[in-house]
């Protein structure tokens, strides 16, 4: 910076720690509850430092009945329904939005445009403003309790279309015309050339989506009754609910922590692609 | 827009568009037409017949001071949400610009919130404010403040926009500072040179230049308050104390789902589709903008 | 190997005509440069050839086929773009492999073309790198050596030097032009740097505004050039032109009433002398007044002003030269050496 004052950079430092400390206090006093008994998270007040129980809360909440009185899939079936949903979700994402962008971009057929408006409209149509005929659509296609049900509806993408064009617009004329004169047909150019040089942008997107994915909490919420379905994701909510009769919030905040894991991890050991993927989709 | 040079015509690009334009029309494009049609229907109680009322839902739902309470309500929860979490994401930012070292392992330790899913985000909050047991209401009530939002409406309110800004601050704060460091060092010592200190350089330039990008941010918080917070409300409070976080979309689905009361939820429906509409057209128009600057 | 005929090509984007009908044999192993200013039309040419383009009337034919229809990976060619177009994400053997391993030759022979490509360019150590770890003139290799390992019927060349500096440029000038007579194969070659064009083709084209203004050996531009647009095109300083008028008894009267001998006929022309052409003699009837002298060293560039009016000329005098501004010297011009064209239709006389 261009000043050097001790207590500007003292302060600097101080706001960055206050900061960090309000953003991670929920977390923190989440990860203290779970590493606690479930006598210890009756007593008022709670810790504030964690216990010794951690890693039998995690095997309990994984492994375990789960929560007494509820009927809840076991905590491990859910996450793997959550992961199929958001692996699901950002791959036929990504798939069905490199290949839209791929026709728009290098083909001229008629009624191009239309199609790329009928995209564009998709941004308009979040799933919260046409819940009920959405789930009645695929309620008709026998698609609930499903993973089908829980991604098909939500891969199609006006964004990643968008972000693909873009990064098709980019690449140079040339590629196309010297791939054709090497004689590589359409989808040979695509595989060898497009999809290879689009790979940081798809990595970078399949970060984005993937926690988009693993995130999804109205969808599944209207279209799993069956509880062998649920995401990991939902499930707290019912927790919440029988928290009232029975307060274990060790196992409660135990499973709320291995729901926010996977994307925890992902932000942070793929942070340059995450943050390249935030930035891009937006434009 | 196009490039120079094509393949040759063929059947092939109707086939690359063909996944992505059946999932649009059939969970999308069909759907939000029926949305459309219900919004005129009016079914009798068993369901056993409708009517076509053209605008009566949209009429009764302007009619009704609940909804038309929930709506004002929206939009002071959206800015309420947006405003503190850009406001805080701001003062992060500008700090986090200033740091020379360890700016990443600042940034990495801010972006968590933003992988948590909003049910998540409002399970913790509500856990830390639970009444009897949160540690924050504890230390609240040491303070001699009474906290009970399941009774108290404006501590519901007050807890849904904490858990909310509080999700999206990692978001704002990446694109402020994105903003702050795409600014020319060159203009920032001009300025140091000029003698401005580093807070009349925060307001008079800094801040100005990166207006685009606030401008998209006010947006893009609004969408975020207006349909991703729905899982914040139904785990902190359900809408509840009498209503006092019910928001649009909550009210939507618990219209629709809840109370299955088609046509008005499908008028609705119809409402915040276009808000949806018109909040997307005001994000482009800005966006063009953002690319000039 | 092949020779390469141009028939009557027209191309129109919409509704505008860009080229109005170009026609040209170009021989077996014979290398065709294609000149002229940006926005002529040239790059579509070549464009056309490669098949990149469609073909609007007219035909292309390679080595007797008619090429018009066929895709540009069936049309037997290679092509070098200016930006090199190299795929980022390959080696440099891959890039030069692809379209061999395309058409499906086996492994050995693909190794063996690579290696022998590499060879001839000396880019062997670099067969593992990617292109972003070369340089320009490197890369520019590799663009080349992507051509020679198809062993195409021609070769197309769409500017390629025009992103490398000065110097290198005039290096690999001449290894373009050395490599292209070992191998032999008709090449066609774009580009609007004339001194590039004069050194490298065995024949120009020299394209104006979607028309072929000559087609022919760069001695034959230089010393009966076509038109007025060639005449000027070619030839560095460029050549002076003066308006005249052929009067009875064969003589020219330039504008401040000086006359030359010569003349082709009656009527307004436009005069053409270059100035390496203009020999100093105190009688001379062209008489310029110096404003500015630029000493090359081996010779002298004089401006100035036909005397009299305010066209503006130039003189190269062999050698180093000292006159004071605004002394009038006197030149005479060889009749043979004397350019005249048509004033109004700007064809050679």
């Amino acid at each position: 910076m261009i000043e050097n004052r001790p207590f500007l950079n003292i302060l600097t430092h101080l706001v960055m720690i206050l900061g960090i400390a309000m953003i991670a206090f929920p977390i923190w006093i989440t990860f203290v509850a779970a590493s606690h008994d479930p006598i210890r998270m009756t007593q008022v007040p709670l810790p504030l430092l964690p216990g010794d129980q951690f890693f039998i809360n995690m095997k309990n909440t994984l492994f375990g009945r789960g929560l007494s009185g509820t009927e809840i899939a076991p905590v491990w079936l859910m996450m793997l329904n959550s992961l199929v949903m958001a692996l699901s979700i950002a791959i036929g994402k990504i798939v069905i939005s490199l290949l839209s962008a791929f026709a728009i971009v290098y083909f001229r057929f008629p009624f191009r445009m239309g199609f790329f408006w009928l995209i564009f409209i998709t941004l308009m149509l979040p799933v919260e403003v046409r819940i009920l005929p959405t789930f009645q659509v695929v309620a008709d296609l026998g698609l609930l309790n499903s993973y089908a049900g829980l991604s098909l509806p939500l891969i199609a993408s006006a964004t990643a279309t968008f972000m693909f064009r873009q990064v098709f617009l980019t690449i140079p004329d040339e590629m196309l015309e010297s791939a054709r004169i090497d004689g590589a047909g359409p989808m040979r150019f695509f595989w060898d050339i497009l999809i290879p040089l689009s790979r940081t942008n798809i990595a970078a997107l399949f970060v984005i989506l993937f926690i988009y994915g693993w995130n999804q909490y109205l969808w599944p919420l209207l279209i799993t009754t069956d509880t062998s379905m649920t995401t990991i994701v939902m499930s707290i909510k019912q927790m919440l609910e029988s928290a009232e009769q029975s307060p274990e919030w060790n196992i409660i905040m135990m499973t709320a922590l291995l729901a926010m894991l996977p994307p925890i991890l992902v932000v942070v050991f793929m942070q340059k692609l995450f943050v390249k993927g935030l930035t891009e989709t937006e434009k | 827009m196009l490039k120079r040079v094509h393949f040759p015509p063929s059947l092939l690009p109707y086939l690359l568009v063909a996944p992505q334009v059946a999932i649009t029309l059939i969970f999308f494009i069909w759907p939000a037409s029926q949305a459309l049609y219900q919004s005129f229907l009016i079914e009798d109680a068993f369901g056993l017949s409708t009517e076509f009322v053209w605008f009566e839902n949209f009429i009764a739902l302007f009619k009704d001071p609940i909804y038309v309470e929930t709506f004002w309500r929206t939009a002071y929860f959206s800015l309420a949400v947006a405003g503190l979490s850009m406001g805080l994401a701001l003062v992060l930012a500008a700090f986090a610009d200033r740091v020379v070292r360890g700016a990443t392992f600042y940034r990495t330790l801010l972006i968590w919130p933003y992988a948590i899913a909003p049910v998540l985000a409002g399970a913790l909050w509500v856990f830390m404010f639970n009444p009897t047991l949160g540690i924050v209401a504890y230390a609240l009530d040491a303070m001699g403040i009474e906290w009970n939002h399941k009774l108290n409406g404006s501590q519901a309110m007050l807890l849904v926009i904490m858990a909310a800004a509080w999700k999206q601050v990692a978001y704002n704060f990446l694109f402020f500072l994105a903003a702050m460091q795409s600014i020319p060092k060159s203009v920032i010592e001009a300025a140091a040179i000029d003698g401005a200190g580093p807070l009349k350089r925060f307001w008079t330039i800094i801040f100005p230049l990166i207006t685009p990008t606030t401008f998209f941010l006010l947006v893009v918080n609004m969408v975020y308050a207006f349909f991703d917070t729905f899982g914040i409300i139904h785990a902190v409070t359900q809408g509840g104390p009498a209503n006092a976080t019910t928001i649009l979309v909550y009210k939507v689905y618990n219209d629709g789902f809840v109370g299955l009361d088609l046509g008005s939820s499908a008028a609705q429906s119809v409402i915040l589709m276009v808000i949806v509409i018109a909040l997307t057209v005001v994000q482009f128009r800005f966006i063009e903008k953002r690319v000039e600057y | 190997m092949a020779e390469l005929i141009l028939k009557d090509l027209h191309k129109s984007y919409g509704g505008t005509e860009v080229l109005h009908g170009i026609s040209g044999d170009i021989g077996d192993g014979e290398f065709v440069v294609i000149v002229g200013p940006s926005g002529c039309g040239k790059s579509t040419l070549l464009r056309m050839i490669a098949g990149l383009e469609s073909i609007t009337s007219g035909e292309v034919r390679i080595g007797g086929r008619v090429v018009n229809d066929l895709e540009p990976a069936e049309r037997d060619i290679a092509m070098v773009f200016q930006n090199y177009a190299l795929y980022p994400h390959m080696t440099v053997r891959q890039n030069m492999a692809y379209g061999l391993k395309i058409r499906g030759l086996p492994k050995a022979e693909i190794e063996r073309r690579v290696n022998e490509a590499a060879d001839i360019l000396e880019i062997r150590q670099y067969l593992d790198r990617k292109p972003r770890q070369l340089s320009g003139g490197q890369r520019q290799r590799v663009a080349m050596g992507r051509a020679i390992v198809r062993e195409p019927e021609v070769f197309l060349f769409d500017e390629p030097l025009s992103n490398l500096d000065a110097k290198l440029r005039v290096q690999m000038r001449l290894e373009i032009r050395k490599l292209q007579e070992r191998l032999g194969v008709t090449s066609v070659y774009v580009t609007h740097d004339q001194v590039e064009a004069m050194t490298l083709g065995d024949r120009l084209m020299v394209l104006n505004a979607g028309h072929v203004e000559q087609f022919g050996t760069p001695l034959d531009l230089y010393e009966r050039p076509a038109s007025v647009f060639v005449a000027g095109f070619i030839g560095s300083p460029a050549m002076n032109f003066l308006p005249a008028e052929g009067i009875e008894g064969g003589l020219l009267r330039l504008e401040n009433g000086a006359t030359l001998p010569g003349a082709r006929g009656a009527g307004p022309v436009t005069l053409g002398m270059r100035p390496e052409h203009l020999i100093a003699d105190s009688e001379g009837p062209i008489r310029i007044r110096v404003s500015v002298l630029e000493q090359l060293g081996s010779n002298t560039l004089v401006h100035g002003t036909l005397e009299g009016t305010e066209r503006e000329m130039v003189a190269s005098l062999p050698g180093i030269h000292q006159i004071p501004e605004g002394e009038v010297l006197g030149f005479l011009i060889r009749s043979d050496e004397l350019h005249q064209f048509d004033a109004a239709t700007g064809k050679r006389l």
